[in-house]
């Protein structure tokens, strides 16, 4: 089993994410250039966190055009898992492989701090380790993480259980307090309809130890292998 | 040569967080009839092109593909002849 953490000139989260695959899970981790065109050999991509040329123009907007966006799109057509995180949640989007867009947060703030999410679908690949309902507590650190889509795409998100975390209150209240930026249904995370590619705003590699204040993020990485593993074992 | 203005600006109906906040700014300084504020960004493209019409339809292209979000952003253009 071998997972690729991609790195863009301003990424910040690679070395993080590395380290969650690499030591926290066991499982054989590589950087990718962002001028790599092949990832070939990979069961996983990981799009990390962080300002992807500078957040120039808008988050992930540059970044989506670089030449191993393409090798991903085509690596996330042939079902490939891919994992973006925040920044990569935000080139996800602009790279078209998940509906919608991100806007300022509202109030404007940076937000950088522990919230609560809600597990709304846990029969993913990314969630299959936690229990439906069950919350966890991740980190933020975001300036754009108030998600946009239109009525008719929110209206078959949610009906299609493509609404994978829910920003919450701790014991799962779901309410506008709990929404640290604004975004359309609380939505933290979203998968798409095929199921293989997960864009979330928390931090699930800055919450897989216990030193680090909270375990709640590893899930994401130990659900990812245990559905490889069940899916190299067919 | 032609001078390419591309204003971006969020779609009607999008909430505005930089807006409501400048909004909220002006009304401070007693501006009390500001209804509403919408921001956007302003770009300007010196581009090599045959025709007016040409540097048009390019532009509106790379606004569709990168300048702009359709998602949540509309974009306006103006094209002025310039001197290389």
């Amino acid at each position: 089993m071998k997972f690729g953490v991609v790195v863009f000139p301003g990424s910040n989260c690679d070395a993080d994410c590395y380290h969650a695959v690499k030591n926290v899970l066991g499982v054989e981790c590589d950087y990718l250039w962002h001028e790599d065109t092949d990832v070939a050999g990979y069961d996983a991509i990981i799009l990390p966190g962080g300002f992807s040329y500078g957040d120039y123009l808008r988050t992930g907007a540059i970044a989506r055009f670089s030449p191993i966006m393409a090798a991903v799109a085509d690596f996330a057509r042939a079902g490939g898992l891919v994992l973006g995180i925040c920044n990569g949640f935000q080139i996800l989007l602009e790279a078209g492989l998940l509906p919608g867009a991100m806007r300022r947060n509202v109030g404007l703030s940076f937000r950088c701090e522990f919230i609560h999410v809600r597990v709304e679908n846990a029969d993913t690949p990314f969630t299959g380790a936690y229990r439906p309902g069950q919350v966890l507590r991740l980190p933020i650190a975001h300036g754009e993480g108030n998600y946009y889509a239109d009525p008719e795409t929110l209206a078959a998100l949610e009906a299609g259980g493509q609404v994978v975390l829910r920003y919450s209150e701790p014991d799962g209240r779901i309410s506008e307090a709990a929404n640290p930026n604004g975004s359309l249904h609380n939505i933290a995370a979203l998968i798409n309809k095929e199921g293989n590619v997960l864009g979330m705003m928390p931090h699930p590699e800055r919450a897989s130890e216990a030193i680090l204040g909270s375990e709640d993020g590893r899930g994401i990485f130990t659900s990812m292998l245990r559905y490889l593993e069940r899916r190299r074992g067919r | 040569m032609y001078l390419v203005k591309v204003y971006v600006t969020l779609k009607k109906g999008i909430l505005d967080p930089q807006g409501v906040t400048i909004r909220g700014a002006l009304e401070a300084l007693d501006y009390k009839n500001v209804r509403e504020v919408r921001t956007g960004k302003y770009m300007e493209l010196e581009l090599d092109a045959p025709t007016a019409e040409a540097a048009r339809e390019e532009a509106a292209e790379m606004a569709r593909r990168l300048l702009a979000n359709p998602v949540i952003e509309d974009y306006r253009l103006e094209v002025e002849e310039a001197r290389a």
